[in-house]
């Protein structure tokens, strides 16, 4: 088990959502940059989809109730082991054993917006409709992460040996988002694609696990009539009336009546959910 | 027309609801690989299907698209039928008998006297739009949204009804209430309307 001591600013409980409930207005969820949680759990020999933790802006205290292979990775923070008030420094994207009674400390990224920390065995917290993960949109699955929070582990019998040493570390990837036009591209002014990749966009504050909310160039309209509700995907460029795009991320909701000028390539959408405030952005389109 | 959205998607475009809800129909029948979700809606419907190959997927849609046009060739059966008791002593009832120029009597008449058809689902698990509605009932959203509603609420606004499936915010008016649990995470399926589902309201005395 897992007593969470400080959660950060942000913590929630992850796996890889809930697909196949879109038409019955659930969202996806699931870790917002699923290719690190993946990571994490294959360096502990878990099922790619096991349950770990999800920070944002790191800040988090992890005491581990019994000895456990832990490891970190997505937005690089440093990670100390308090042991016996004897504290060592420990690294990302690598197996981390931790002993009964350590403490896991993880800093504030310097760069990014969400660590990850998988447990050999997976959380085993209670599952809604065959997943674990909080959704931030509609309040489905556990409350997010606070103090005094413990979470069971489940079993690692039967889970393979640990074989891996350390992952290399990933490449800081490029602010670049790249889209393909459309679905709705034809309801804005002519250039309009154009303008979305000509100038980087700011991320603001009020970025969420539902969207990346952007300032930047206005994306006009060239219909003034209402879009009809429809499906709507991650990575989707959504422009609502003030022209200021969001890019949606793992609690978007299945369905939205506002245009979606683009589509962010699913290989980028770990950058995009590694956007943090204040940083920019930039989008670059290719053709379909 | 089949657009594109993003790498993992089409959007069929079906012109109407009833054409949204054939082709739903058809494509849960025939279960193409990889599809991952089905999202119809008002004029669409979303396939998402990560790795799939796509111009496959693309022809195939266009096929299931033209059949669900001519449904004289190729008919799917209707949707399920629920009929949802309702105690019409909503907070806003008089509100849009005012507004509708109607008796609150005749408002439920008129709420209960037609069929209505879930027609997509959005804004909160298991919340489903119904549509038709019968047109006196139209009346705009609350300017100011409560901050709770509570779950089984059974409101209108614009051309929809709804009930809330869960206690959320909501800017719908308030006709009464309903002891039908619509959303619940440990039945299969979680929500008891879908897109196509026919509803019927039906009053009931309240306690």
């Amino acid at each position: 088990m897992i007593e969470i001591v400080a959660p950060g600013p942000y913590a929630t409980v992850q796996d890889l959502g809930r697909p196949g409930y879109a038409h019955l207005g659930v969202p996806r969820s699931g870790a917002a940059d699923a290719p690190s949680l993946r990571l994490a759990n294959r360096l502990v020999g878990n099922p790619e989809g096991a349950a770990g933790i999800e920070l944002t802006l790191g800040g988090a205290r992890l005491r581990f109730l019994g000895g456990a292979w832990a490891a970190v990775t997505g937005a690089p923070c440093l990670i100390e082991l308090v042991l016996s008030g004897r504290t060592t420094a420990r690294g990302m994207n690598a197996p981390l054993w931790v002993p009964e009674g350590g403490e896991v400390r993880l800093a504030a990224p310097a760069r990014g917006l969400r660590t990850y920390v998988a447990v050999r065995g997976g959380l085993d917290t209670p599952m809604t409709l065959g997943s674990r993960s909080t959704d931030s949109l509609c309040g489905l699955g556990p409350s997010p992460l606070r103090a005094g929070t413990v979470l069971p582990v489940g079993p690692v019998t039967g889970l393979p040996a640990l074989v891996v040493d350390a992952a290399p570390p990933p490449e800081t990837p490029p602010d670049v988002l790249r889209v393909l036009s459309g679905p709705r591209d034809d309801w804005f002014v002519p250039g309009a694609t154009a303008a979305l990749c000509a100038r980087p966009y700011l991320v603001t504050p009020d970025s969420n696990r539902v969207g990346v909310r952007l300032s930047g160039t206005p994306l006009r309209r060239a219909r003034a009539r209402e879009l009809p509700s429809e499906g709507m995907v991650a990575g989707a460029v959504q422009v609502p009336p003030d022209g200021q795009p969001i890019v949606f991320l793992a609690d978007h909701p299945p369905t939205g009546g506002y245009p979606v000028i683009a589509v962010v390539a699913p290989a980028c959408l770990s950058v995009a959910a590694q956007l943090r405030p204040g940083d920019r952005v930039r989008f670059h389109a290719r053709p379909g | 027309m089949i657009r594109r959205a993003g790498e993992h998607a089409l959007l069929v475009e079906t012109g109407g609801l009833e054409v949204s809800h054939r082709l739903d129909a058809l494509l849960r029948a025939s279960r193409p690989a990889r599809v991952a979700e089905i999202v119809p809606g008002p004029e669409t419907v979303l396939v998402v299907a990560p790795g799939a190959d796509r111009p496959a997927l693309e022809s195939l849609l266009s096929r299931l698209l033209e059949a669900a046009r001519a449904p004289a060739l190729r008919p799917v059966p209707p949707g399920a039928k629920v009929t949802i008791p309702v105690v019409y002593d909503g907070a806003d009832l008089g509100d849009v008998a005012a507004l509708s120029g109607l008796s609150p009597e005749e408002v439920v008449e008129r709420h209960t006297g037609r069929e209505l058809v879930a027609g997509w689902l959005g804004f909160a698990p298991g919340f489903a739009y119904l549509t038709g509605l019968d047109p006196s009932l139209y009346v705009p959203r609350l300017t100011t949204p409560r901050t709770s509603v509570p779950a089984g609420a059974v409101a209108i606004a614009g051309p929809y009804s709804a009930i809330y499936p869960s206690a959320s915010p909501g800017g719908w008016r308030l006709l009464g209430r309903s002891p039908v649990t619509v959303w619940d995470t440990g039945a299969d399926p979680p929500a008891l309307l879908a897109p196509g589902t026919r509803v019927r309201f039906e009053a009931v005395a309240g306690p």
